[in-house]
């Protein structure tokens, strides 16, 4: 387990949660999490609607501001930064520095629809990296290659279906090479026989190594790609561990509870 | 002599120089719009900003200036100025009191196109590192122009007849030359539905202009 070993060797967790509280008004989402992610690690989130997932993610690269709690990426806090006692909110370009390491693929895709699939995939680089446009057309070219979307470049997003385009969003997220890659229920918006299809590129990335934490309802897929499956509840982690002991011998009756749902769906 | 025997007589003469006047009325309708339009996106922007201190002085400005009539504006620039010490222009003036007066509507129009673009557009620009005003300049802006061309063009349409009040600062463009005739020639109705006519053939093109906007999808839509 080399990708362990590497993290072992820096002596330190890719992400790193702690206590980590988030509140809508009164409404209290997340209330409490720790959590260590290691590099090469996948690890999937699964609970019911509500339980907090989703904000959990947001939380990860800043797209919701927690209400309490700190978030670190290899030790370097996200979000914020230290000024003697206190913590003090980021300026916005150091807020977006931190962000391009993370890679977020949203369920509804987020494609820009004046942007060809290629335009997508390039903006980032180009923007915010200062790639070239040559640099960036290279690299983007390669990303939609990956993901089987090599003939579909110039198309734009309103022409590609849903499995098609949540492909381009993951090459548009994999452009910016980042350190973490976050899925947000990423197969949720697409109809059944389209999802196979992104999760074969997901798998692929699992795979190669790369660091994900993917909020989804495939249980099947989770229980297959990833290294340690969490279920959450009511903005707590209620249990976690590899995928074969949460999944199918859960020790907590609120997993139970959940499995026992969603396979009877 | 009737409303024809004086269009027949005079007609060409009203014409040429009511025409003279059009460079000056295109000048401040320009000058005014270029204004609006650059001012008008400064201040959009600071009425959706997240700071207060923004958001406050940006909506004063839009209520203030939507809500008091142009030609006060246009005096209080005019005569008001030689006062903190400079004179302007007539011409200065009318581009700017149109210009600011233009930036409060134009603004709205703005506002609106950029809060028509899904959240998560902004969102996903954000998640890939840009900043605020690069998901703006980049994603969202882009995105907001096709809604905001056709209001944008009805504008400039508006703009163009509002120029007519700039004679009261003393610019001289069509208004001001159908007025200077009418004094010198003691007939009216013919003088002004000509200067009317002129500005109608500027205008219903422009008209038509808008409504292809309208109409006319782009290559990703």
């Amino acid at each position: 387990m080399s990708k362990v070993g590497n993290s072992a060797a820096n002596g330190q967790p890719l992400l790193k949660i702690e206590d980590l509280h988030k509140k809508f008004g009164e409404l209290e989402v997340l209330c409490g999490i720790d959590l260590e992610v290691r590099r090469g690690e996948k690890v999937s989130i699964i609970g019911p609607s509500g339980s907090g997932k989703t904000t959990l993610l947001r939380c990860i690269n800043y797209l919701e501001k927690p209400t309490a709690g700190h978030i670190y990426i290899e030790g370097k806090l996200i979000g914020e930064k230290k000024c003697g006692d206190n913590y003090v909110h980021l300026s916005d370009r150091e807020l977006a520095r931190e962000r391009a390491e993370i890679g977020f693929v949203f369920q509804r895709f987020n494609l820009f629809p004046h942007l060809t699939a290629l335009g997508n995939v390039t903006v980032a680089p180009q923007r915010v990296l200062g790639l070239s446009r040559e640099e960036a057309e290279n690299r983007g070219r390669g990303m939609l290659q990956k993901v089987g979307l090599g003939h579909k470049i110039s198309e734009y997003p309103e022409r590609l279906s849903g499995g098609q385009q949540q492909r381009v969003a993951i090459a548009r997220v994999l452009a910016m090479q980042p350190k973490l890659m976050l899925f947000d229920e990423a197969t949720s918006a697409l109809d059944p026989e389209l999802i196979g299809e992104v999760l074969r590129v997901m798998r692929q990335l699992a795979d190669e190594g790369s660091t994900m934490v993917i909020v989804t309802h495939e249980i099947q897929f989770a229980g297959e790609v990833s290294d340690r499956v969490i279920f959450m509840d009511q903005g707590r982690i209620v249990e976690q561990g590899p995928p074969r002991a949460v999944l199918f011998n859960p020790r907590q009756p609120r997993t139970r509870e959940f499995l026992k749902h969603i396979q009877e769906r | 002599m009737n409303f024809f025997q004086i269009l027949e007589a005079r007609g060409w003469y009203f014409f040429t120089t009511l025409l003279s006047g059009w460079p000056a009325t295109l000048v401040v309708a320009m000058g005014a719009l270029l204004f609006a339009l650059i001012f008008g996106l400064l201040i959009a922007l600071m009425r959706i900003s997240r700071w207060r201190l923004l958001r406050w002085p940006a909506t004063a400005y839009v209520e203030f200036f939507r809500g008091t009539p142009a030609l006060v504006q246009l005096f209080v620039i005019y005569f008001g100025f030689p006062d903190i010490g400079h004179q302007p222009s007539p011409f200065q003036a009318a581009i700017i009191g149109l210009g600011l007066n233009g930036a409060a509507y134009l603004s709205e129009i703005y506002r609106a196109g950029i809060e028509s673009i899904h959240r998560g557009q902004m969102e996903a620009a954000l998640s890939l590192g840009m900043t605020p005003a690069r998901a703006m300049q980049y994603i969202v802006l882009p995105q907001a122009v096709r809604t905001m061309l056709p209001p944008m063009t009805n504008f400039a349409i508006v703009l163009l007849k509002d120029t007519s009040i700039v004679f009261a600062v003393g610019v001289l463009e069509v208004m001001a030359l159908a007025r200077q005739l009418v004094t010198e020639t003691l007939t009216s109705a013919p003088i002004y539905l000509m200067a009317g006519a002129m500005y109608l053939c500027v205008t219903i093109p422009m008209a038509r202009l808008a409504a292809r906007l309208e109409r006319q999808r782009q290559a990703w839509q």
